[in-house]
């Protein structure tokens, strides 16, 4: 299997993930295709390294791990906040603030 | 196995980063640390000298650099040149000025922060938190955090650095933007507003990178610039990951099309965050967006200057379009920074060394009016009497129908607002003059004057509203206030009946705001009358500096622009 698949592989996961976060209403699900683009990237930086037979790929990628893992944290926050609040975690109740 | 060659790493011309991340890092610890009641003093003296001791660090190192051109440390992943000092500095002066505004106590010594930003809006445990007198003394270390990522962000021409900035100066500001002490609920969805679209953006810049270094092979800027010079059959990737990449740099720069994040966030946040995002974020953005076009794409320039060129245009049309049917005072200070946003990428698109100073200088005339302005809007408040016939402040009276008749009950607030939305308009004798101007001829230089042509048309259907407000503050009164801008905000006028729940919006179901409480809403707030509150005075140190600035870099540029221009070259 050719290094190419993986890039392939990586860029439907990718739009997979674009796809959720645009269509889906509830934030923990939005949230979660975020992480689905961030992996997906992962999977395309490790695949790089690889082919250019050099390091800093993979050093990103476990740069991506340590930034999503922080993004969890502040994003569920957030979201755990509102919830509470409103008692619905779909992104179509949030529309007070309009033009 | 060969052995680990530590790398050699220059210290020094790092200090004004280290100073400020050391500090918030301090910050956490204090938090732990320091008993409750002398939290806030501490932060504040950590904070307050951690940014002058990061501007103290820029002098040091500036002649320094003036004389070598700049020191590379880590192999690209800082560089410490001439632009990099004078963003730097920008972005620890307003971050200074904005810890004021963080730090006021405004209204019956409260901050605009929330008791406990974790409790339920309406609770029990938040009126409990608010008797007790809590505060959130943690906005602080964010913002340091926030600061060391901006100072970090315009620095870097590594990738990999570039992301992390990315992430250090964003996570902080989406906590902030949610602490918000009144309007709980606008500032809790501004928060996730902010959170969902910049998480989405930040995946799309990844994926840029990604492609990038796909084409390259290497995550220096330098050095994917160097492979673009010869073509190895995966073009496809550059082009893509270039757009990618630039997007992720719009929405930081809150460009069209990236910018519908940009009022929503900047109305819903606590005005002294709003004032420090739009000013700081905005600088370390832009200067981030210099080196990747400048470093990075300058063989692609052929192939970007295309969509550079739409989208400043339509990023200085759409702002200032908008700009001229808000009602809001926020807002339209938020599609106002739009439209600057796009008066700057004039200045990137020029692609010469007279745009670098031009823009370096212009980001710190629009950030000094910025701070300034979104300052005033904090201070101005709603006021009602009391049980006692006490005079009560109240929120914020963000409604431009409220600020009627402003500059007579409070001439010197109105005076000073006045002066911001001058420099913003560039009028002569202010800093914002001078900075378009340089913009501008840059753009003319650099062979683009079709943009000057719109950046100024741009400017004068600007100055329109600008003028409006400053209209409605010295030739209207109170009652007779246009019925447009005072075009109720049904359920987001908030604060509800003081002394029951005062940081609550009136509606806590959403359902509820639809249509219902219009009527009754409408007519407390109206009783309330506006005023200009005094805090501690330190709301008023940072706008009169900003007001200060605004005046002396509008009436004596040179020396500074003399100053940015020696120094004023990129360093691969």
């Amino acid at each position: 299997m050719s290094l190419t698949h993986y890039l392939v592989l990586a860029a439907i996961l990718f739009a997979i993930g674009a796809t959720t976060v645009l269509l889906r209403r509830n934030a923990i699900i939005v949230f979660m295709g975020v992480e689905l683009m961030l992996n997906s990237t992962n999977l395309l930086l490790v695949t790089f390294s690889r082919m250019h037979g050099n390091l800093s790929g993979q050093v990103l990628a476990f740069f991506v791990m340590v930034v999503a893992a922080a993004e969890v944290v502040v994003g569920l926050a957030i979201i755990v906040s509102i919830f509470r609040t409103r008692r619905s975690a779909s992104v179509d109740d949030v529309n007070l603030l309009k033009s | 196995m060969s052995g680990f060659t530590a790398p050699e790493i220059a210290w020094g011309p790092m200090t004004p980063l280290l100073v400020v991340l050391l500090a918030a890092v301090v910050g956490v610890l204090v938090e732990a640390f320091v008993p409750a009641a002398r939290r806030r003093t501490v932060q504040l003296v950590l904070t307050l000298g951690a940014l002058a001791g990061a501007l103290l660090a820029v002098a040091a190192l500036w002649s320094d650099v003036e004389r070598t051109g700049g020191t590379d440390v880590l192999a690209g992943s800082l560089v410490v040149d001439g632009p990099t000092l004078v963003l730097q500095a920008t972005i620890a002066l307003l971050a200074l000025l904005s810890t004021l505004l963080f730090a006021d106590r405004v209204a019956g010594g409260e901050d605009a922060f929330a008791p406990s930003a974790a409790a339920v809006p309406g609770s029990d445990y938040e009126e409990l938190a608010r008797r007790k007198g809590l505060r959130q003394t943690e906005v602080y270390p964010l913002l340091l955090f926030a600061t060391g990522g901006m100072m970090l962000f315009p620095a870097t021409t590594d990738l990999l650095t570039l992301f992390v900035a990315l992430e250090v100066l964003s996570l902080p500001l989406y906590l902030l933007s949610g602490m918000g002490r009144r309007r709980r609920l606008l500032s809790q969805e501004a928060s996730m507003k902010y959170f969902l679209l910049g998480a989405f953006v930040s995946a799309l810049m990844l994926f840029g990178i990604g492609l990038l270094y796909g084409y390259a092979g290497s995550l220096r800027y330098a050095d994917i610039a160097a492979a673009t010079t010869t073509p190895n059959g995966m073009e496809g990737l550059l082009v893509v990951g270039a757009l990618l990449l630039l997007a992720g740099l719009f929405f930081k720069v809150g460009a069209v099309p990236f910018h519908m994040w940009t009022p929503d966030v900047y109305q819903g946040a606590p005005t002294p965050v709003t004032a420090f995002m739009a000013a700081c974020t905005k600088v370390a953005a832009f200067g981030a967006l210099l080196r990747v076009v400048y470093g990075m794409l300058p063989t692609m320039a052929w192939d970007l200057e295309v969509v550079l060129w739409i989208v400043a245009i339509v990023t200085m049309v759409v702002g200032t379009v908008a700009a001229l049917v808000q009602t809001d005072v926020k807002r339209l200070l938020a599609y106002s920074s739009i439209a600057h946003a796009g008066f700057v990428l004039a200045g990137i698109v020029a692609l010469d060394e007279a745009g670098i100073t031009a823009v370096l200088f212009y980001l710190l005339a629009y950030g000094a009016a910025t701070v300034g302005a979104f300052g005033l809007v904090s201070l101005v408040r709603e006021q009602r009497t009391g049980d006692d016939d006490a005079p009560v402040v109240l929120g914020e009276a963000t409604r431009l129908s409220q600020w009627a008749g402003l500059g007579r009950s409070h001439p010197l607030a109105a005076v000073t607002f006045t002066l911001f939305l001058l420099s913003f308009a560039g009028i002569p004798l202010t800093a914002g003059f001078v900075g378009k101007f340089a913009v501008f001829s840059a753009a003319v230089e650099g062979g683009a004057w079709q943009l000057a042509l719109v950046g100024v048309l741009a400017s004068a259907a600007a100055a329109f509203f600008y003028v409006r407000i400053i209209v409605l503050m010295f030739f209207t009164d109170p009652q007779e206030a246009p019925g447009v801008a005072g075009e109720p905000a049904p359920g987001l006028t908030s604060d509800a009946t003081p002394g029951v729940t005062p940081e609550v919006t009136t509606a806590v179901e959403p359902a509820d705001t639809v249509g219902a409480p219009a009527v009754a809403v409408a007519e407390p707030v109206r009783a309330a009358r506006t005023t200009v509150a005094a805090g501690e005075g330190l709301t008023a140190v940072a706008v009169g500096v900003c007001a200060v600035l605004t005046v002396v870099l509008g009436v004596a540029p040179s020396a500074v622009l003399d100053a940015i221009a020696s120094v004023a070259l990129l360093l691969p």
